[in-house]
């Protein structure tokens, strides 16, 4: 069957005309922030305040006190599907998605089979289509089969649809194929993702210092992330590629990226939205949700990471969402699997550094929306007229209780289980169509 | 909320024994007092006292063990108790059974103890916290972090020799990145005073950060060695000496073992402790392990004392003396 034929069978959703009263409209995109009306027809913005005459909305929300904004687009989500059904599915993590205010997202190629060629990149799109209810986009594998060696199609994957290429958290056997692999793909326009990490001093599961120390547990230095950092900056500056730097953990990451961009290397940079919010002493005695890969480090390194983001040297902050099983947390700390089911608390825990670093709701929610958007180069995270009418409605005053099991992903592995955090989803709009509420 | 001390019961008292960092010193106190009056026991012509009788006590062995699981099944046999030896190889279960499961089946044959020894840091605290309440657990050492019964034996013999700990000067030499008895040790020592830990090895094997336990690191061992009053040698693994951490066997004698010579800068009363097994002409020379200094052979039998004072602690009746502090 043909590919058009096959997006027919695409389960036409549900759109009708929405108004969006007396929000607080925040769109950075277009520089907006003021309390005015919203009006989607069609599954596109229509206008911005006053509705035309002609206009008649068949659902009305009344958004007073609310902040309106473009749905959230997350740049790195694991849906853990395919290959990994019992961690998570795509409609059950696109679900959580919507639950986070998250509109559009983008995975890694680290599924099972790994998206190294076309087909798989198809299925994914179908698969996000019929069952899913946000918009997923893909990342392609630098390397066939992520192993580091040979480099993997990225030009036809890129016409498949990925939106970047990353080698994930698998390591470059060389620098010599990672020199070749950045060249291929500023040749054809492909931004690549790097997670750095120095693969030999990366052997352990928790940050070396005094927490690892204390438990005796396997260290990886924050050199590892800056040695790899360093290097590819040298890399980059040689060829001119275009390479974004994925979760970055350490305080010295954050030097080299800043001393990058001073010297106008086309070099921009993430993090995730725990490793603002956590160090390695909250691991305790053993807490596997606190196993993730980079490690947590110290609270110098958070609050660098946290400054990153309000200066600006951190564009995005994403939630590395990671659902698991229950099983892969059970075990002795070394041996759970890392990761964070997280992108249900993406938005309140970026929502806190209004509070402790005087940012604008504007400036968190850019690094939410249009920035990651402009970085994966897609048409996300803006309310422009006549764009697809992707919106978070979400309350920025009200407390709740994160408790994991009222959790619509899969993943309950949450280190943040009791927290206390501000800022509530109400609504997520997907193209017109409720895909969230709160209700 | 993860940080609360799942060592301990509601009262405050040892509920498992999974590391010395968290005791107070009153508690670790209290441990060696019990096991002076258990040294007496095993003295006598019938070693045997029936504190734990009807107990069902599990060793459950990941790791090969020797001393520690024999002695910690004599203290549980010389308290009465039942003793069931398991060993496990780690690579079967993590094939099949999880260890979950494996306890769950345990914890149906209606035991009352597990004495867990795992490769992997943090097995024990794991285990301690999905076991049913009335099981407690004792840590008999998990992967690089924790070997609390043997640090407790370590500052037995030292007390016994040397009486107070405020004024003494304790030395640790060689694979403290790898040592779960080091670890242990410097918790010990300091919750009990000791004004002055060093550490000795070269960088390869200091872990980072130690300096937060309160211990001075020294890479020169004859410096570190300077009126020394104890001496505890560690036991440098077979397999440590592949890979960059150290260039030979030689070497290492060389700068870090336990010579005459290097001996001879310590104060002339010190001990020499290694909690065992000892690679002769590695660690220590074998003039001194089996020298009037040595207290290796000591170590060994204060052990079997330790583990006694710590399982009758933790398999205390608590449920009646909750009871009659009630009623009273």
């Amino acid at each position: 069957m043909p590919e058009s034929q096959l997006f027919n069978l695409v389960r036409q959703s549900e759109t009708y005309n929405i108004s969006i009263i007396n929000g607080r409209i925040i769109d950075p995109a277009n520089n907006i922030d003021k309390v005015m009306d919203l009006h989607i027809q069609e599954g596109k913005i229509l206008t911005l305040g006053e509705a035309p005459e002609d206009f008649s909305a068949q659902k009305t929300i009344d958004a007073a006190g609310r902040v309106v904004c473009p749905g959230l687009v997350d740049m790195r989500v694991r849906l853990r599907e395919p290959g990994h059904e019992t961690k998570g599915t795509i409609a059950s993590e696109t679900r959580a998605a919507a639950a986070g205010g998250v509109t559009a997202l983008c995975c890694p190629p680290d599924t099972d089979p790994i998206i190294d060629n076309a087909a798989m990149v198809k299925l994914i799109r179908l698969k996000a289509a019929t069952e899913g209810v946000t918009k997923v986009y893909t990342l392609s594998a630098l390397t066939q089969q992520l192993q580091g060696e040979k480099l993997s199609e990225m030009r036809e994957l890129k016409d498949a649809g990925c939106v970047g290429t990353t080698n994930a958290l698998h390591p470059v056997k060389s620098t010599l194929v990672m020199r070749r692999a950045l060249e291929y793909a500023a040749s054809h326009d492909i931004t690549v993702f790097i997670h750095a990490f120095d693969p030999w001093l990366s052997n352990g599961c928790a940050h070396e210092g005094v927490v690892s120390t204390r438990l005796g547990l396997a260290g990886i230095p924050d050199s590892a992330e800056t040695i790899a950092i360093a290097r590819d900056l040298q890399l980059i500056e040689l060829i001119g590629a275009r390479a974004h730097f994925c979760q970055l953990s350490s305080a010295g990451s954050i030097q080299l990226i800043r001393q990058a961009q001073e010297s106008g290397l086309p070099v921009s940079a993430d993090v995730t939205a725990h490793h603002l919010h956590l160090t390695e002493m909250d691991i305790g005695f053993f807490d596997s949700n606190c196993h993730v890969i980079p490690p947590l480090r110290t609270q110098r390194d958070l609050d660098a990471l946290r400054q990153g983001v309000s200066s600006g040297i951190l564009s995005c902050i994403v939630s590395d969402h990671q659902p698991h099983d229950s099983d892969a947390k059970l075990a002795p700390f070394a041996e759970t699997e890392p990761g964070i089911s997280s992108i249900e608390t993406l938005l309140p825990l970026a929502l806190k550094l209004t509070d402790s670093h005087n940012m604008t709701l504007s400036e968190i929610i850019s690094r939410l929306t249009i920035q990651p958007a402009q970085i994966l180069n897609i048409p996300e995270g803006t309310l422009g007229i006549g764009k697809d009418a992707d919106v978070c409605i979400f309350n920025p005053e009200s407390y709740w209780r994160v408790e994991k099991d009222k959790f619509l992903s899969k993943g309950k592995n949450t280190p943040f289980h009791g927290w206390e955090l501000k800022g509530q989803v109400e609504f997520t709009i997907k193209a017109g169509e409720l895909v969230y509420s709160r209700q | 909320m993860i940080n609360n001390n799942i060592q301990l019961d509601e009262q405050g008292r040892l509920k498992h024994f999974l590391s010395i960092e968290g005791l107070k010193r009153q508690q670790l106190v209290s441990i060696l007092d019990a096991a002076e009056t258990f040294a007496n026991v095993q003295e006598q012509a019938v070693k045997k006292v029936p504190l734990l009788r009807g107990k069902t006590i599990v060793n459950l062995f990941f790791e090969a063990s020797t001393r520690t699981r024999t002695t910690f099944e004599l203290a549980a046999k010389r308290l009465s108790a039942d003793v069931l030896n398991i060993n496990i190889n780690t690579s079967a279960t993590s094939k099949g059974e999880s260890l979950l499961d494996m306890l769950h089946n345990l914890e149906s044959m209606h035991c009352d103890m597990f004495i867990v020894r795992h490769n992997q840091s943090g097995a024990a605290h794991f285990i301690a916290r999905h076991v049913s309440p009335h099981i407690s657990v004792i840590n008999a050492g998990d992967g690089c972090h924790s070997h609390p019964s043997q640090a407790m034996l370590d500052m037995f013999t030292i007390r016994r020799h040397k009486k107070e700990f405020a004024n003494l000067k304790v030395v640790i030499v060689g694979d403290i990145l790898h040592s779960r008895v080091a670890r242990s040790q410097m918790h010990a020592l300091t919750t009990l005073g000791v004004s002055e830990i060093r550490v000795v090895g070269p960088k390869t094997l200091i872990p980072a950060g130690i300096n937060t336990f309160g211990v001075h690191v020294y890479h020169n061992m004859q410096e570190a060695i300077i009126d020394a009053d104890v001496i505890i040698m560690l036991r440098l693994q077979k397999e440590r000496m592949q890979g960059a951490l150290l260039p030979s066997e030689d070497e290492y004698y060389h700068n870090y073992g336990l010579t005459e010579k290097k001996l001879s800068y310590a104060r002339p009363d010190a001990i020499v402790m290694h909690p065992g097994p000892i690679n002769r002409g590695v660690e220590i020379a074998s003039s001194i392990a089996d020298g009037p200094q040595s207290v290796i052979l000591e170590q060994v039998t204060n052990g079997i004392a330790i583990r006694m004072a710590v399982m009758s602690q933790t398999l205390s009746p608590r449920t009646e003396t909750t009871k009659t502090g009630s009623t009273v």
